[in-house]
């Protein structure tokens, strides 16, 4: 991380400024959206992708996605010009830009897809991004086990997701979230529960619920720019806008409040009194998310304007104080080299605007007036208190939020304003790269507070998508009068107050009942590990390494597959008429026969080979007196290609040996006689059954007409069925650089081996 | 294999396979042939080649690596499939332009994007085929 940055070297590169331009751009393209949108209207953009599928490429732009653009531009390019300078002169920074500027474009997709299947790959893109960007260091294993950590959890929850994407799309007939969201909610269809099971499981994965928390933390391994922008507006908020998103369709039952309340409700106190527990102060930061995020998911449950304004609003407050939060430990780990909450102290002396920076976004972070994150915690607790669960909403709402004031204490005032503490390295202000980022989103966070007009263009609009209709509005207010929200808010204060007080003391405890509790991470360690010790248990007993045993097995599933097939659609009236059989045919037959009983009885290699050869000629005959000419020339081919190669091959070989253990051929000679005879009579079953012209015809008569080629099989080829033979080249192209790698790599790596004894310990 | 009547009697046989490989592989739209099967052909020629004169002059002879060979043809397959786009069409929709005529009847020059998939298929089957039998002949 930073220990390999030069802060001498040149910062302003190619690699750093374009994306970073580029982002800036779009974030004032998206920007001129705004009166737009708030305005009431969507915008949408479609291309046809895969039509028979119902697959689009489209985007949709209402109230919800286009906050999210924002958040993701704005924020990304101040997070991207913030990396820029951090990471000057990493000898993989133009890597580390692509990687963070790749993922922007995936999270920016998955906001932006009107259709599920889009937003799926767009989901998976940013899971694949995010995990080339947690485990960049990765000359670090640590750094390494959590990205894989993060990528396979996340991974399993989108198969879930897509799972209950196709069901969605299968029950309700579109893909496209516009329409999916303007036909209600599905809650009382038959197939709501699998959906909303299924669609929770990826979002909880991604936006560490719990028991779904423990990557996150440890996704900290990445670059503070990363998990600045990681997990302020990015990455774990994805499945808060899949929820968002899907509100329309999935709320409104039982089972969507009480999953989200408890879920959400649980992971914001777990996360809070962690948080307390951290010295860290970057690891402080992600719990703090992760009681971001369980507080949403949690406003989510609800149904009301106050529920879902407040959501929206502590979305919104949430990316901007995070991000500067994160990007000032930055700044602090970047001058002082440590992150060390008990030694950080007093840096606001050397650090004036970091330290302003900071204290503005722990203000907002606090719920303090006047700012925006005021504002948001007071709409919370109104909408806490309209909900219908109210006394569990509220108790976890105010334990939350006054861990959340004691937790801003912490990072914000005890390093900053607090004693001098004893330092690696003296401290020194940042580069103005580097305080931009944390200085002009602390600001907004009381700007925005102090104009709640300004914020409510952006909420106002995102909560009207959420919700499916128009909502009243101008619940964002500095000054509600006062109320019980006012009253909570006042019960917060003091008990944050008191918390931070005795946080030394609570923090030990808290260390005591965590050390008694359950460790999930080892647990998923040990999950693994079990994984791990499974496969290999197959490997050994299916992949001896033995040619023979992998023949034995395939030929063995080849087998049962075919008896499988006859037991179930039965043999009824097979029979082999060998009457109509011309001479020709009887003597390709003979061929064929002669060139198996050779290949079985000689004790030459070669001759093996070539009686081999003479059983695919024989089978290129009976294509070319079926006439099919193509089929038999290409069959022609391959054979004398193999013959060639194995020839080349068995002149370099041993002679074939037929001393050693031989136990095992009676079995084989009763395994390929019984393939043999049963994929006999599967054929002669399938020629039994009357032949489906359809297709023929269908390609003789539009053959000519439509391609302008006569040669049926080769416009089926490159025409009428072109993506499966582009696929089939694919694979024909990863093969041979398979091959080629095994055949050259062996040596390679067997030289290493040598090279390095122990290797294999090691792993 | 150190043969002089097999290396000399290869090089009319090469240069014989390699036209006929470009011949099948040009009728192949009208009649039995195509991308594979002259890639085929084409293989079976260096293969030979390879045989009679060592793996390094066919390689020499064939002026870019086979695998290069295979990911251009790859390449130029997915090219050909993307130049529907351009026209509104969905990806792989054959591409067909008429010079000198208004349809395919009368046209005298028929420029189309069908072709050039399959140029894509015969460099891929010549390249990972040559590519494998290199490998195995050299280390075998």
């Amino acid at each position: 991380m930073a220990e390999d940055t030069d802060p001498n070297a040149p910062w302003i590169t190619v690699a750093g400024i374009l994306p970073t331009a580029i982002t800036a751009a779009l974030f004032v393209w998206f920007l001129g959206f705004v009166p737009e949108i708030s305005a009431g209207q969507q915008i949408r953009w479609a291309w046809d992708w895969i039509p028979s599928l119902q697959i689009t490429l489209s985007f949709w732009l209402d109230g919800l996605s286009l906050m999210f653009a924002l958040l993701i531009t704005g924020i990304g390019a101040l997070v991207m010009l913030y990396a820029a300078r951090y990471l000057a002169g990493h000898p993989q920074y133009a890597r580390f830009s692509f990687y963070l500027f790749s993922f922007m474009l995936s999270m920016l997709g998955l906001v932006l897809a009107d259709n599920l299947i889009a937003l799926f790959v767009f989901w998976e893109l940013t899971t694949f991004t995010s995990y080339l960007l947690i485990g960049f260091s990765h000359a670090d294993p640590k750094s390494r086990r959590n990205a894989l950590q993060a990528l396979l959890l996340t991974a399993a929850g989108g198969l879930a997701l897509l799972a209950g994407f196709i069901l969605i799309g299968l029950t309700q007939g579109t893909f496209e979230l516009s329409v999916l969201n303007a036909s209600g909610s599905l809650a009382g269809q038959a197939w709501y529960m699998p959906i909303l099971i299924l669609v929770l499981l990826g979002a909880f994965t991604k936006s560490a619920q719990v028991p779904f928390h423990f990557w996150l933390p440890n996704a900290m391994a990445a670059p503070t720019p990363v998990s600045a922008y990681l997990h302020s507006a990015t990455m774990v908020k994805a499945g808060v806008y899949l929820l968002a998103r899907l509100h329309p369709s999935l709320s409104g039952s039982d089972a969507w409040l009480w999953t989200l309340t408890i879920f959400g409700g649980v992971t914001a106190v777990f996360a809070s009194v962690m948080a307390l527990r951290q010295i860290d102060l970057k690891q402080t930061l992600a719990y703090t998310t992760l009681m971001a995020l369980g507080t949403l998911t949690m406003l989510l449950a609800g149904n009301s304007g106050y529920a879902i304004t407040a959501a929206m609003a502590f979305l919104f407050v949430h990316s901007l104080y995070k991000a500067a939060l994160f990007l000032t430990i930055g700044l602090v780990d970047h001058a002082t080299g440590t992150r060390d909450a008990n030694v950080l102290g007093g840096l606001s002396m050397a650090m004036p605007l970091t330290s302003v920076a900071a204290a503005l976004a722990a203000l907002s972070m606090a719920g303090i007036p006047p700012f925006l994150g005021f504002i948001a915690k007071e709409v919370g607790y109104a909408g806490a208190v309209g909900s219908s669960l109210w006394p569990l909403v509220i108790l976890f709402a105010i334990a939350a939020n006054a861990l959340m004031v004691a937790v801003a204490a912490i990072v914000a005032w005890k390093p900053f304003f607090g004693p001098q503490g004893q330092l690696p390295r003296t401290p020194h202000e940042g580069p103005w790269a580097m305080l931009l980022g944390p200085v002009t989103l602390a600001v907004l966070g009381l700007l925005y507070g102090l104009a709640p007009g300004l914020a409510a263009q952006i909420v106002e609009p995102a909560t009207n998508a959420v919700l499916g209709y128009e909502d009243t509005g101008g619940r964002l207010k500095l000054w509600a009068g006062f109320n019980i929200p006012l009253l909570l808010s006042v019960v917060t204060l003091a008990l944050g107050y008191v918390l931070y007080r005795r946080h030394q003391d609570l923090r030990a405890r808290i260390a005591r009942i965590e050390a008694r509790g359950p460790d999930f991470d080892a647990g998923w360690d040990r999950l693994l590990e079990h994984f791990m010790a499974m496969a290999k248990w197959q490997t050994r007993v299916i992949q001896t390494g033995r040619l023979r045993d992998y023949m034995f097995w395939t030929f063995g599933m080849l087998f049962a597959a075919l008896i499988a097939g006859m037991g179930y659609r039965g043999l009824g009236g097979v029979e082999l008429a060998l009457s109509g059989l011309s001479v020709r045919e009887w003597g390709v037959a003979g061929l064929i026969v002669a060139g198996t009983v050779a290949a079985l009885v000689t004790s030459s290699r070669i001759t093996a080979i070539v009686a081999l050869g003479v059983v695919g000629i024989g089978v290129a005959l009976i294509f070319i007196i079926y006439s099919a000419p193509d089929v038999a020339i290409t069959q022609l081919l391959v054979e004398l290609l193999i013959v060639v190669l194995f020839a080349v091959a068995a002149l370099k070989l041993p002679v074939l040996d037929r001393s050693g253990r031989q136990t095992h051929r009676p079995i084989d000679a009763v395994l390929a006689a019984s393939v043999g005879v049963a994929t006999t009579a599967v054929l002669l079953a399938v020629t039994q059954t009357p032949f489906d012209r359809r297709l023929t015809e269908f390609f003789e008569a539009n053959s000519y007409t439509e391609a302008y080629g006569r040669n049926i099989v080769n416009v089926i080829l490159v025409d009428f069925r072109t993506l499966d033979t582009f696929g089939e080249i694919a694979v024909v192209v990863i093969a041979a650089l398979g091959a080629y790698a095994l055949l050259k790599g062996g040596r390679y790596v067997a030289r290493r081996r040598a090279d390095t004894p122990g290797e294999e310990e090691k792993k | 294999m150190n043969s002089i009547i097999f290396s000399a009697g290869a090089r009319i046989l090469v240069a014989l396979l390699l036209v006929f490989s470009v011949f099948m592989l040009l009728r192949g739209h009208n009649l039995p042939g195509g991308g594979f099967i002259g890639g085929l052909i084409g293989a079976v020629a260096f293969i030979v080649y390879m045989l009679a004169c060592g793996t390094e002059e066919a390689k020499a002879a064939l002026r870019v690596s086979p695998e290069a060979l295979a990911m251009i043809g790859l390449f130029i397959a997915l090219a050909a499939g993307l130049v529907s786009f351009v026209f509104g069409d969905p990806l792989f929709t054959g591409q067909w332009w008429w010079v000198g005529g208004d349809s395919y009847d009368t046209a005298v020059i028929k420029p189309n994007s069908v072709l050039v998939f399959d140029v894509g298929v015969y460099l891929v089957v010549l390249g990972s085929i040559v590519s494998l039998a290199c490998a195995f002949e050299e280390e075998v």
